[in-house]
């Protein structure tokens, strides 16, 4: 195929598999993997990285796509949220944003989802001022985060979660009219 | 920066749901997990950004660069081949120039006039995003300017007649007893006058749809949106087009808020309009810039409130003045008003009342629906009025609310009896408790005086009514529909969307206990108005409430069809349902139900006179604020927030407690953080850099908690929610301010510059200097 | 998107050298990449007007922080991540640490470096008060060679700097010191995370008693550079701390920043949080041999 003029041949690795594409170099990897690759889930929110719904992970660091022109990927790793569920296996993160509310209007999700398996990556035990930190550079207009806190705190493995976060998580049932 | 260990205090709510439900359980009050969240989590639901289609162009949108004025010139320069450039003006459309809504006064494209900043003009469409884009910077139009009016003051000035008349597009009067006969025999008399900003949506998705038009086939419109007959019914009159030409399917909608209730029907309009004359797909997605510059925001607000009190400290009267600024074209302004001008004199029984409210035009961007549809505004005026009084009387806040506080079989401001059981003495007693309001208030008058850092606690206590104003739900005539398959699924059909809310899971669970089958056979179809019925708008807090108990109707009519027909017992298994619906479609065809709103028994409401039921219902709420004021930066910070409420039966805990939490933190951004600056009639920080909503390290822990008495009319008993959580935050949070400072802030947001200027210049720094 | 992406050139050279050679091969034609936090932003915004860039991001050479007994050497390219987490900047020069921590997300700090934060400068940049108040230098290099100047001064007004169009900055110096020093950092930004500065304040001190033996301040978001203050730490060196040297420092600082009024804040009140800022690091700076303050 003929090259269109000012682009440039890449290679890098997307999601375990190798990928070889031609792409304008300040093109943005968000709209590369949404557009060449049809990876639709990572989002734009803000074009300016402030929101976080972009993010990624490259060579295992989480960034906003958004803020990555294609030419910085040259023989990168990606992973972008279709790459973590496994064989419909959902991440146990994944599934701890569905049992505990953690999305909305799923927007946000995929790169809460990421930022928050980053954070556990690097934390598998993470305070709650850890947690905020952690995810302090992804917006989230629907939950006020409270959900999304609560949903880090149940993907931490059962052994390890503070004993305080276990106690929390299962107290009482819904309160019930007293009259 | 090692953290503390602390637990995440926030939630009551139970996980015990993780197991999975059984069959015919009951669902209601079960936090079922969300029923997309499976495709949100891993990125496989697809949003209208993520679609294309073959052939398909990029649509932008040329806008007014002035304020108001005529238009003189649009000129096509630069080095742009035009020639492969759709370009769509006023002159192109097919039928009518408005967007069909209340006054029909905004036009799709400007046409000679415009009336605000960034109003759009010219549409542009090309197969190249990046060369469309490079396009609409080579447009020059050229305006002669003429005098705008940018506030509210100089609207009701009439500094210049912008719209109509006077400026005014709605005015309300609520009149109930005499408040005239009062003023002479109060014993106390206190006034105040408060303000509210605008404050954006900042759904993370931005606005966007994408259309198909031609002669034969009539427009197709593919978008995200709140309110897909809103959109059909525009759109049936910008195409002159038969209803059934006219098709709108919502995508999976990243938030809404309001900010996706009227606009989503400019655009699928502009996107139709070049997909028409291009005869190609187009896509028009707005990126960040454009959504906050050019869509709508919530309505800024004045409230002039004059209050008459006896020596009991019982309100006599409340003279209420409730001003919105519109901007310059009508669009939901009457309705926004309504709600807030309905919702101004509060949860508090007072004999004469008179509420006078007014929609004033300005050439600011249209203001449009946001969560709480004026409700937050005139509140937030109450709630810091009330705390005002109080202080007036030598009384707490909350032993003078205690004085005033509706009982049952008392009536509101619009003399609608209220029936419900309401106990707010409970209600307060119980969000002090779980708040340690008054122990904290002891606390911190003792420590504030010698604090850098001064503590304080607030609460607010307020209503919010559910569903549409009045008749509002009589007029819409709402009708949800129930299919059901040979495999004995249901399939819901409304045109209610799920827009993160968990409309979906909400109704499986309702139907799913009407039924008595497994939450898994239940379909919530997407909203398109070519298969779904026209179930109203998804606003109001109505999509629970309302729609809810039609979806309850509508399956139970399933029921009784395959009852009726001897197919199946009144009792009876999810595999009898089954075998009877195959039966019943394979005799009789399609097994499909419809069922049409109607009101609860002896709702009666004038529209002229304004009074009577103005809601069916209305949920009860106090929410208290602990706030910590930084003196060296006179920034406030909220330290912990309860938020209890009475809201009938709560159908999923877990999406409930997220509604409310998330209502709170918009509610904070809107006291503290998200300050729109106009400079020349337009939104000068349009970016999220620079519009700072709350981050997930400025939110503090939200301890939400339910009061539930079953609401009769309600699926299961439940009432609405969505819009509540955002009427309480800012009071409570300016009056826990007024409490750590001791001074009495009357508008939001509360920037810390202005908290610097209320503080006054004594206010410096630590205990050192001057003072 | 409001660039036309197509105009846009990257190079990405294979080493130092060879960046060095094409910047002083075509003057003026080149200019420097790193991890894109801020040129991405304007490229969005349709607000980049210059075209061609070479990607410095794959430069090893400009990574990397080395210590020595005299200082500790920080490559341009470093993040701020990386900055958080070495440990003799996190014991000796907290500050800058918290700077780094609060620019932006976890996403901006793995991508934004050190020297882009300096480059780009930004009057609300978070790093540089904290840079100025340690003393640090700036080492430049080009293909005649390298050269290095204080930090103080590098900024001459709005944008200007002091480097030539075929440099790059390679590396930052900061003084280690054996003293016990009181550093005080805080930036004012109304939200705790994700903020653009409306104030941001560094300083460090060391004391004998109540008088002031050194003394080093500096701000941002408060000029059209970010301001070592000069003349305020002349007016306290060698002072007791006490009401009056405040209020005469206080004063002193008034005449030295020259905040305005933008989208963001207001003149008035940047003005009297620096002030505030400054009360509080000199009357309050009770953290003695401990960590930057946090905010």
């Amino acid at each position: 195929m003929a090259k269109e003029s000012g682009k440039i041949d890449l290679h890098c690795t997307v999601n375990g598999q190798e990928r070889e594409l031609q792409a304008h170099p300040m093109e943005r990897l968000l709209d590369v993997l949404r557009e060449r690759l049809q990876l639709t889930g990572t989002k734009e929110g803000c074009g300016e990285g402030e929101c976080g719904a972009c993010s990624v992970l490259i060579d295992g660091l989480i960034v906003n796509s958004c803020l990555v022109p294609v030419a910085q990927v040259e023989g990168a790793s990606i992973r972008t949220i279709e790459g973590v569920a496994t064989d419909d296996q959902l991440h146990k993160v994944q599934q701890a944003f569905i049992d505990c509310g953690g999305a909305q209007c799923g927007i946000c999700t995929p790169g809460m989802v990421l930022a928050a398996l980053n954070l556990l990556e690097r934390n598998p035990n993470p305070s709650e001022s850890d947690i905020r930190t952690g995810l302090a550079g992804n917006l989230c207009r629907c939950t006020g985060y409270i959900r999304i806190f609560e949903s880090v705190v149940n993907a931490c493995a059962e052994d390890i979660r503070h004993t305080e976060h276990r106690k929390q998580e299962i107290e009482l049932p819904n309160d019930r009219a007293q009259h | 920066m090692e953290g503390e260990k602390a637990p995440i205090a926030t939630s009551t709510v139970s996980y015990k749901h993780l197991k999975k439900a059984k069959a015919v359980e009951h669902l209601v009050g079960k936090s079922m997990p969300r029923k997309e969240g499976r495709k949100k989590v891993t990125g496989a639901a697809l949003y209208i950004d993520d679609l294309t289609f073959p052939g398909m162009l990029y649509g932008v949108t040329v806008r007014n660069p002035a304020i108001r004025g005529v238009i003189k010139s649009i000129n096509l320069g630069g080095d742009v081949p035009w020639d492969e450039v759709t370009t769509v003006t006023a002159k192109d459309i097919p039928g009518e120039n408005y967007v069909a809504l209340i006054l029909n006064d905004q036009p799709y494209l400007a046409d000679a006039k415009v009336n605000h900043a960034e109003e759009p003009i010219l549409l542009l469409a090309h197969p190249d995003k990046y060369l469309v884009e490079k396009a609409r910077q080579n447009v020059t139009v050229e305006i002669e300017d003429q005098p705008p009016v940018l506030s509210l003051e100089d609207s009701i000035a009439r500094k210049e007649i912008v719209w109509g008349e006077d400026n005014v597009f709605k005015s309300f009067l609520v009149d109930k007893g005499n408040v005239d006969d009062v003023w002479s025999r109060a014993d106390f008399i206190v006034e105040g006058e408060y303000s509210t900003g605008a404050q954006e949506q900042l759904y993370i998705e931005n606005n966007g749809c994408i259309a198909i038009a031609n002669q034969k086939d009539g427009v197709t419109v593919w978008g995200s949106m709140q309110c897909p007959y809103y959109v059909h019914k525009s759109l049936v009159k910008l195409f002159n087009l038969p209803e059934e030409k006219v098709r709108v399917i919502q995508t999976e909608t990243g938030g809404g808020f309001g900010g996706k209730e009227e606009y989503p029907s400019l655009i699928a309009g502009h996107a139709a309009l070049l997909a028409l004359k291009s005869g190609r797909p187009v896509k028009i997605v707005y990126d960040r810039a454009e959504d906050m510059v050019a869509t709508t925001k919530r309505h800024p607000s004045r409230t002039k409130h004059r209050t008459a009190v006896d020596k009991d400290g019982k309100l006599l009267a409340m003279e209420i003045d409730f001003d919105i600024d519109g901007g310059a074209y009508c669009t939901l302004s009457p309705v926004v008003l309504s709600r807030g001008t309905i919702h101004a004199a509060g949860p508090y029984f007072c004999p004469n009342v008179r509420i006078r409210s007014r929609a004033l035009a300005t050439n600011l961007p249209p203001h449009g629906a946001f969560r709480g549809f004026g409700a937050p505004q005139s509140i937030f005026a109450l709630e810091r009025h009330m705390d005002k009084v109080a202080h007036a009387l030598g009384l707490g806040p909350d032993e003078f609310r205690r004085r005033n506080f509706i009982q049952t079989g008392q009536t509101t401001a619009t003399n609608q009896v209220i029936s419900e059981k309401v106990d707010w003495g409970h209600l307060l007693d119980r969000a002090f408790e779980l708040s340690g309001y008054h122990e904290k208030r002891t606390r911190f008058a003792r420590e504030n005086p010698t604090a850098s850092k001064k503590k304080g606690i607030g609460f607010a206590s307020f209503m919010h009514g559910a569903g549409f104003t009045g008749s509002g739900e009589v007029y819409l005539q709402s009708v949800v529909g129930a299919e059901a398959t040979r495999e004995g699924r249901v399939q819901i059909l409304a045109a209610s969307t799920e827009i993160g809310q968990g409309t979906n899971t909400i109704f499986a669970q309702i139907a799913a206990d009407a039924l008595r089958v497994d939450f898994d056979l239940i379909d919530v179809s997407q909203p398109d108005t070519s298969t779904v019925p026209n179930s109203g708008p998804t606003v109001a807090s109505r999509t629970c409430m309302i729609v809810g108990k039609l979806v309850e109707s509508a399956v139970l009519g399933l029921k009784q069809t395959l009852v009726g027909c001897g197919l199946l017992n009144e009792a009876y298994s999810q595999v009898e349902f089954e075998h009877a619906c195959r039966h019943y479609i394979d005799r009789f065809g399609p097994l499909k139900s419809l069922s049409k709103y109607q009101p609860p028994p002896n709702v009666l409401w004038d529209d002229d006179k304004y009074q009577g039921d103005a809601y069916g219902a209305y949920a009860w709420a106090v929410y208290v604020a602990e706030v910590t004021v930084d003196m060296l930066t006179y920034e406030a910070h909220v330290d912990d927030f309860v938020a209890l409420q009475e809201v009938g039966r709560v159908i999923n805990p877990v999406l409930a407690a997220g509604q409310i939490e998330g209502g709170v933190a918009q509610g904070v951004g809107f006291a503290l953080f998200e300050n729109v600056v106009w400079q020349n009639g337009r939104m000068a920080n349009n970016q999220m850099t620079n519009y700072i909503m709350p981050t997930a390290a400025d939110i503090p822990p939200i301890r939400v908690h339910f009061e539930e008495t079953p609401y009769p009319y309600g699926p299961g008993g439940a009432k609405g929610i969505g819009e509540l959580p955002m009427d309480g935050p800012a009071p409570a949070i300016l009056n826990a301010i007024e409490n750590a400072t001791g001074i009495s802030i009357n508008h939001v947001p509360l920037m810390p510059e202005s908290l610097m200027e209320e503080l006054g210049p004594k206010s410096a720094g630590r205990a050192v200097g001057p003072s | 998107m409001r660039a036309f992406i197509p105009d846009y050139k990257i190079v990405t050279p294979a080493a130092l050298n060879d960046a060095l050679a094409l910047l002083a091969n075509e003057p003026e034609v080149w200019r420097p990449f790193a991890g894109g936090t801020d040129l991405m932003v304007l490229l969005e915004a349709g607000k980049l007007p210059h075209k061609n860039y070479l990607n410095i991001w794959s430069l090893d050479e400009l990574r990397g922080v080395s210590v020595s007994d005299k200082e500790v050497s920080i490559g341009s390219l470093t993040t701020y991540t990386e900055i958080q987490s070495h440990e003799v900047l996190r014991t000796e020069f907290p500050m800058l640490c918290h700077a780094a921590a609060e620019t932006g997300g976890l996403a901006i700090q793995n991508r934004g470096t050190l020297g882009g934060n300096i480059v780009n400068a930004s009057p609300a940049a978070d790093s540089p008060p904290a840079l100025l108040a340690y003393d640090a230098e700036l080492e430049l290099v080009s293909a005649t060679g390298a050269r290095r100047i204080p930090y103080q001064g590098f900024h001459t007004g709005y944008k200007q700097m002091q480097i030539r169009s075929d440099e790059l900055l390679a590396r930052v110096f900061l003084p280690r010191r054996s003293e016990t020093i009181i550093h005080y950092y805080r930036k004012v930004g109304t939200r705790k995370a994700q903020a653009i500065s409306k104030v941001c304040f560094a300083g460090v001190i060391t004391r004998d008693q109540e008088r002031i033996t050194q003394i080093r301040i500096a701000l941002g978001s408060i000029a059209p550079i970010p301001l070592r203050c000069v003349k305020t730490e002349d007016s306290l060196l060698g002072q007791d701390v006490n009401e009056k040297t405040i209020a005469e420092a206080r004063e002193s600082l008034a005449n030295e920043i020259s905040p305005i009024s933008d989208i963001r804040s207001t003149r008035d009140y940047r003005l009297r949080v620096s002030l505030n800022l400054l009360e509080d690091f000199l009357a309050g700076g009770g953290s003695a041999g401990g960590p930057a303050r946090q905010r």
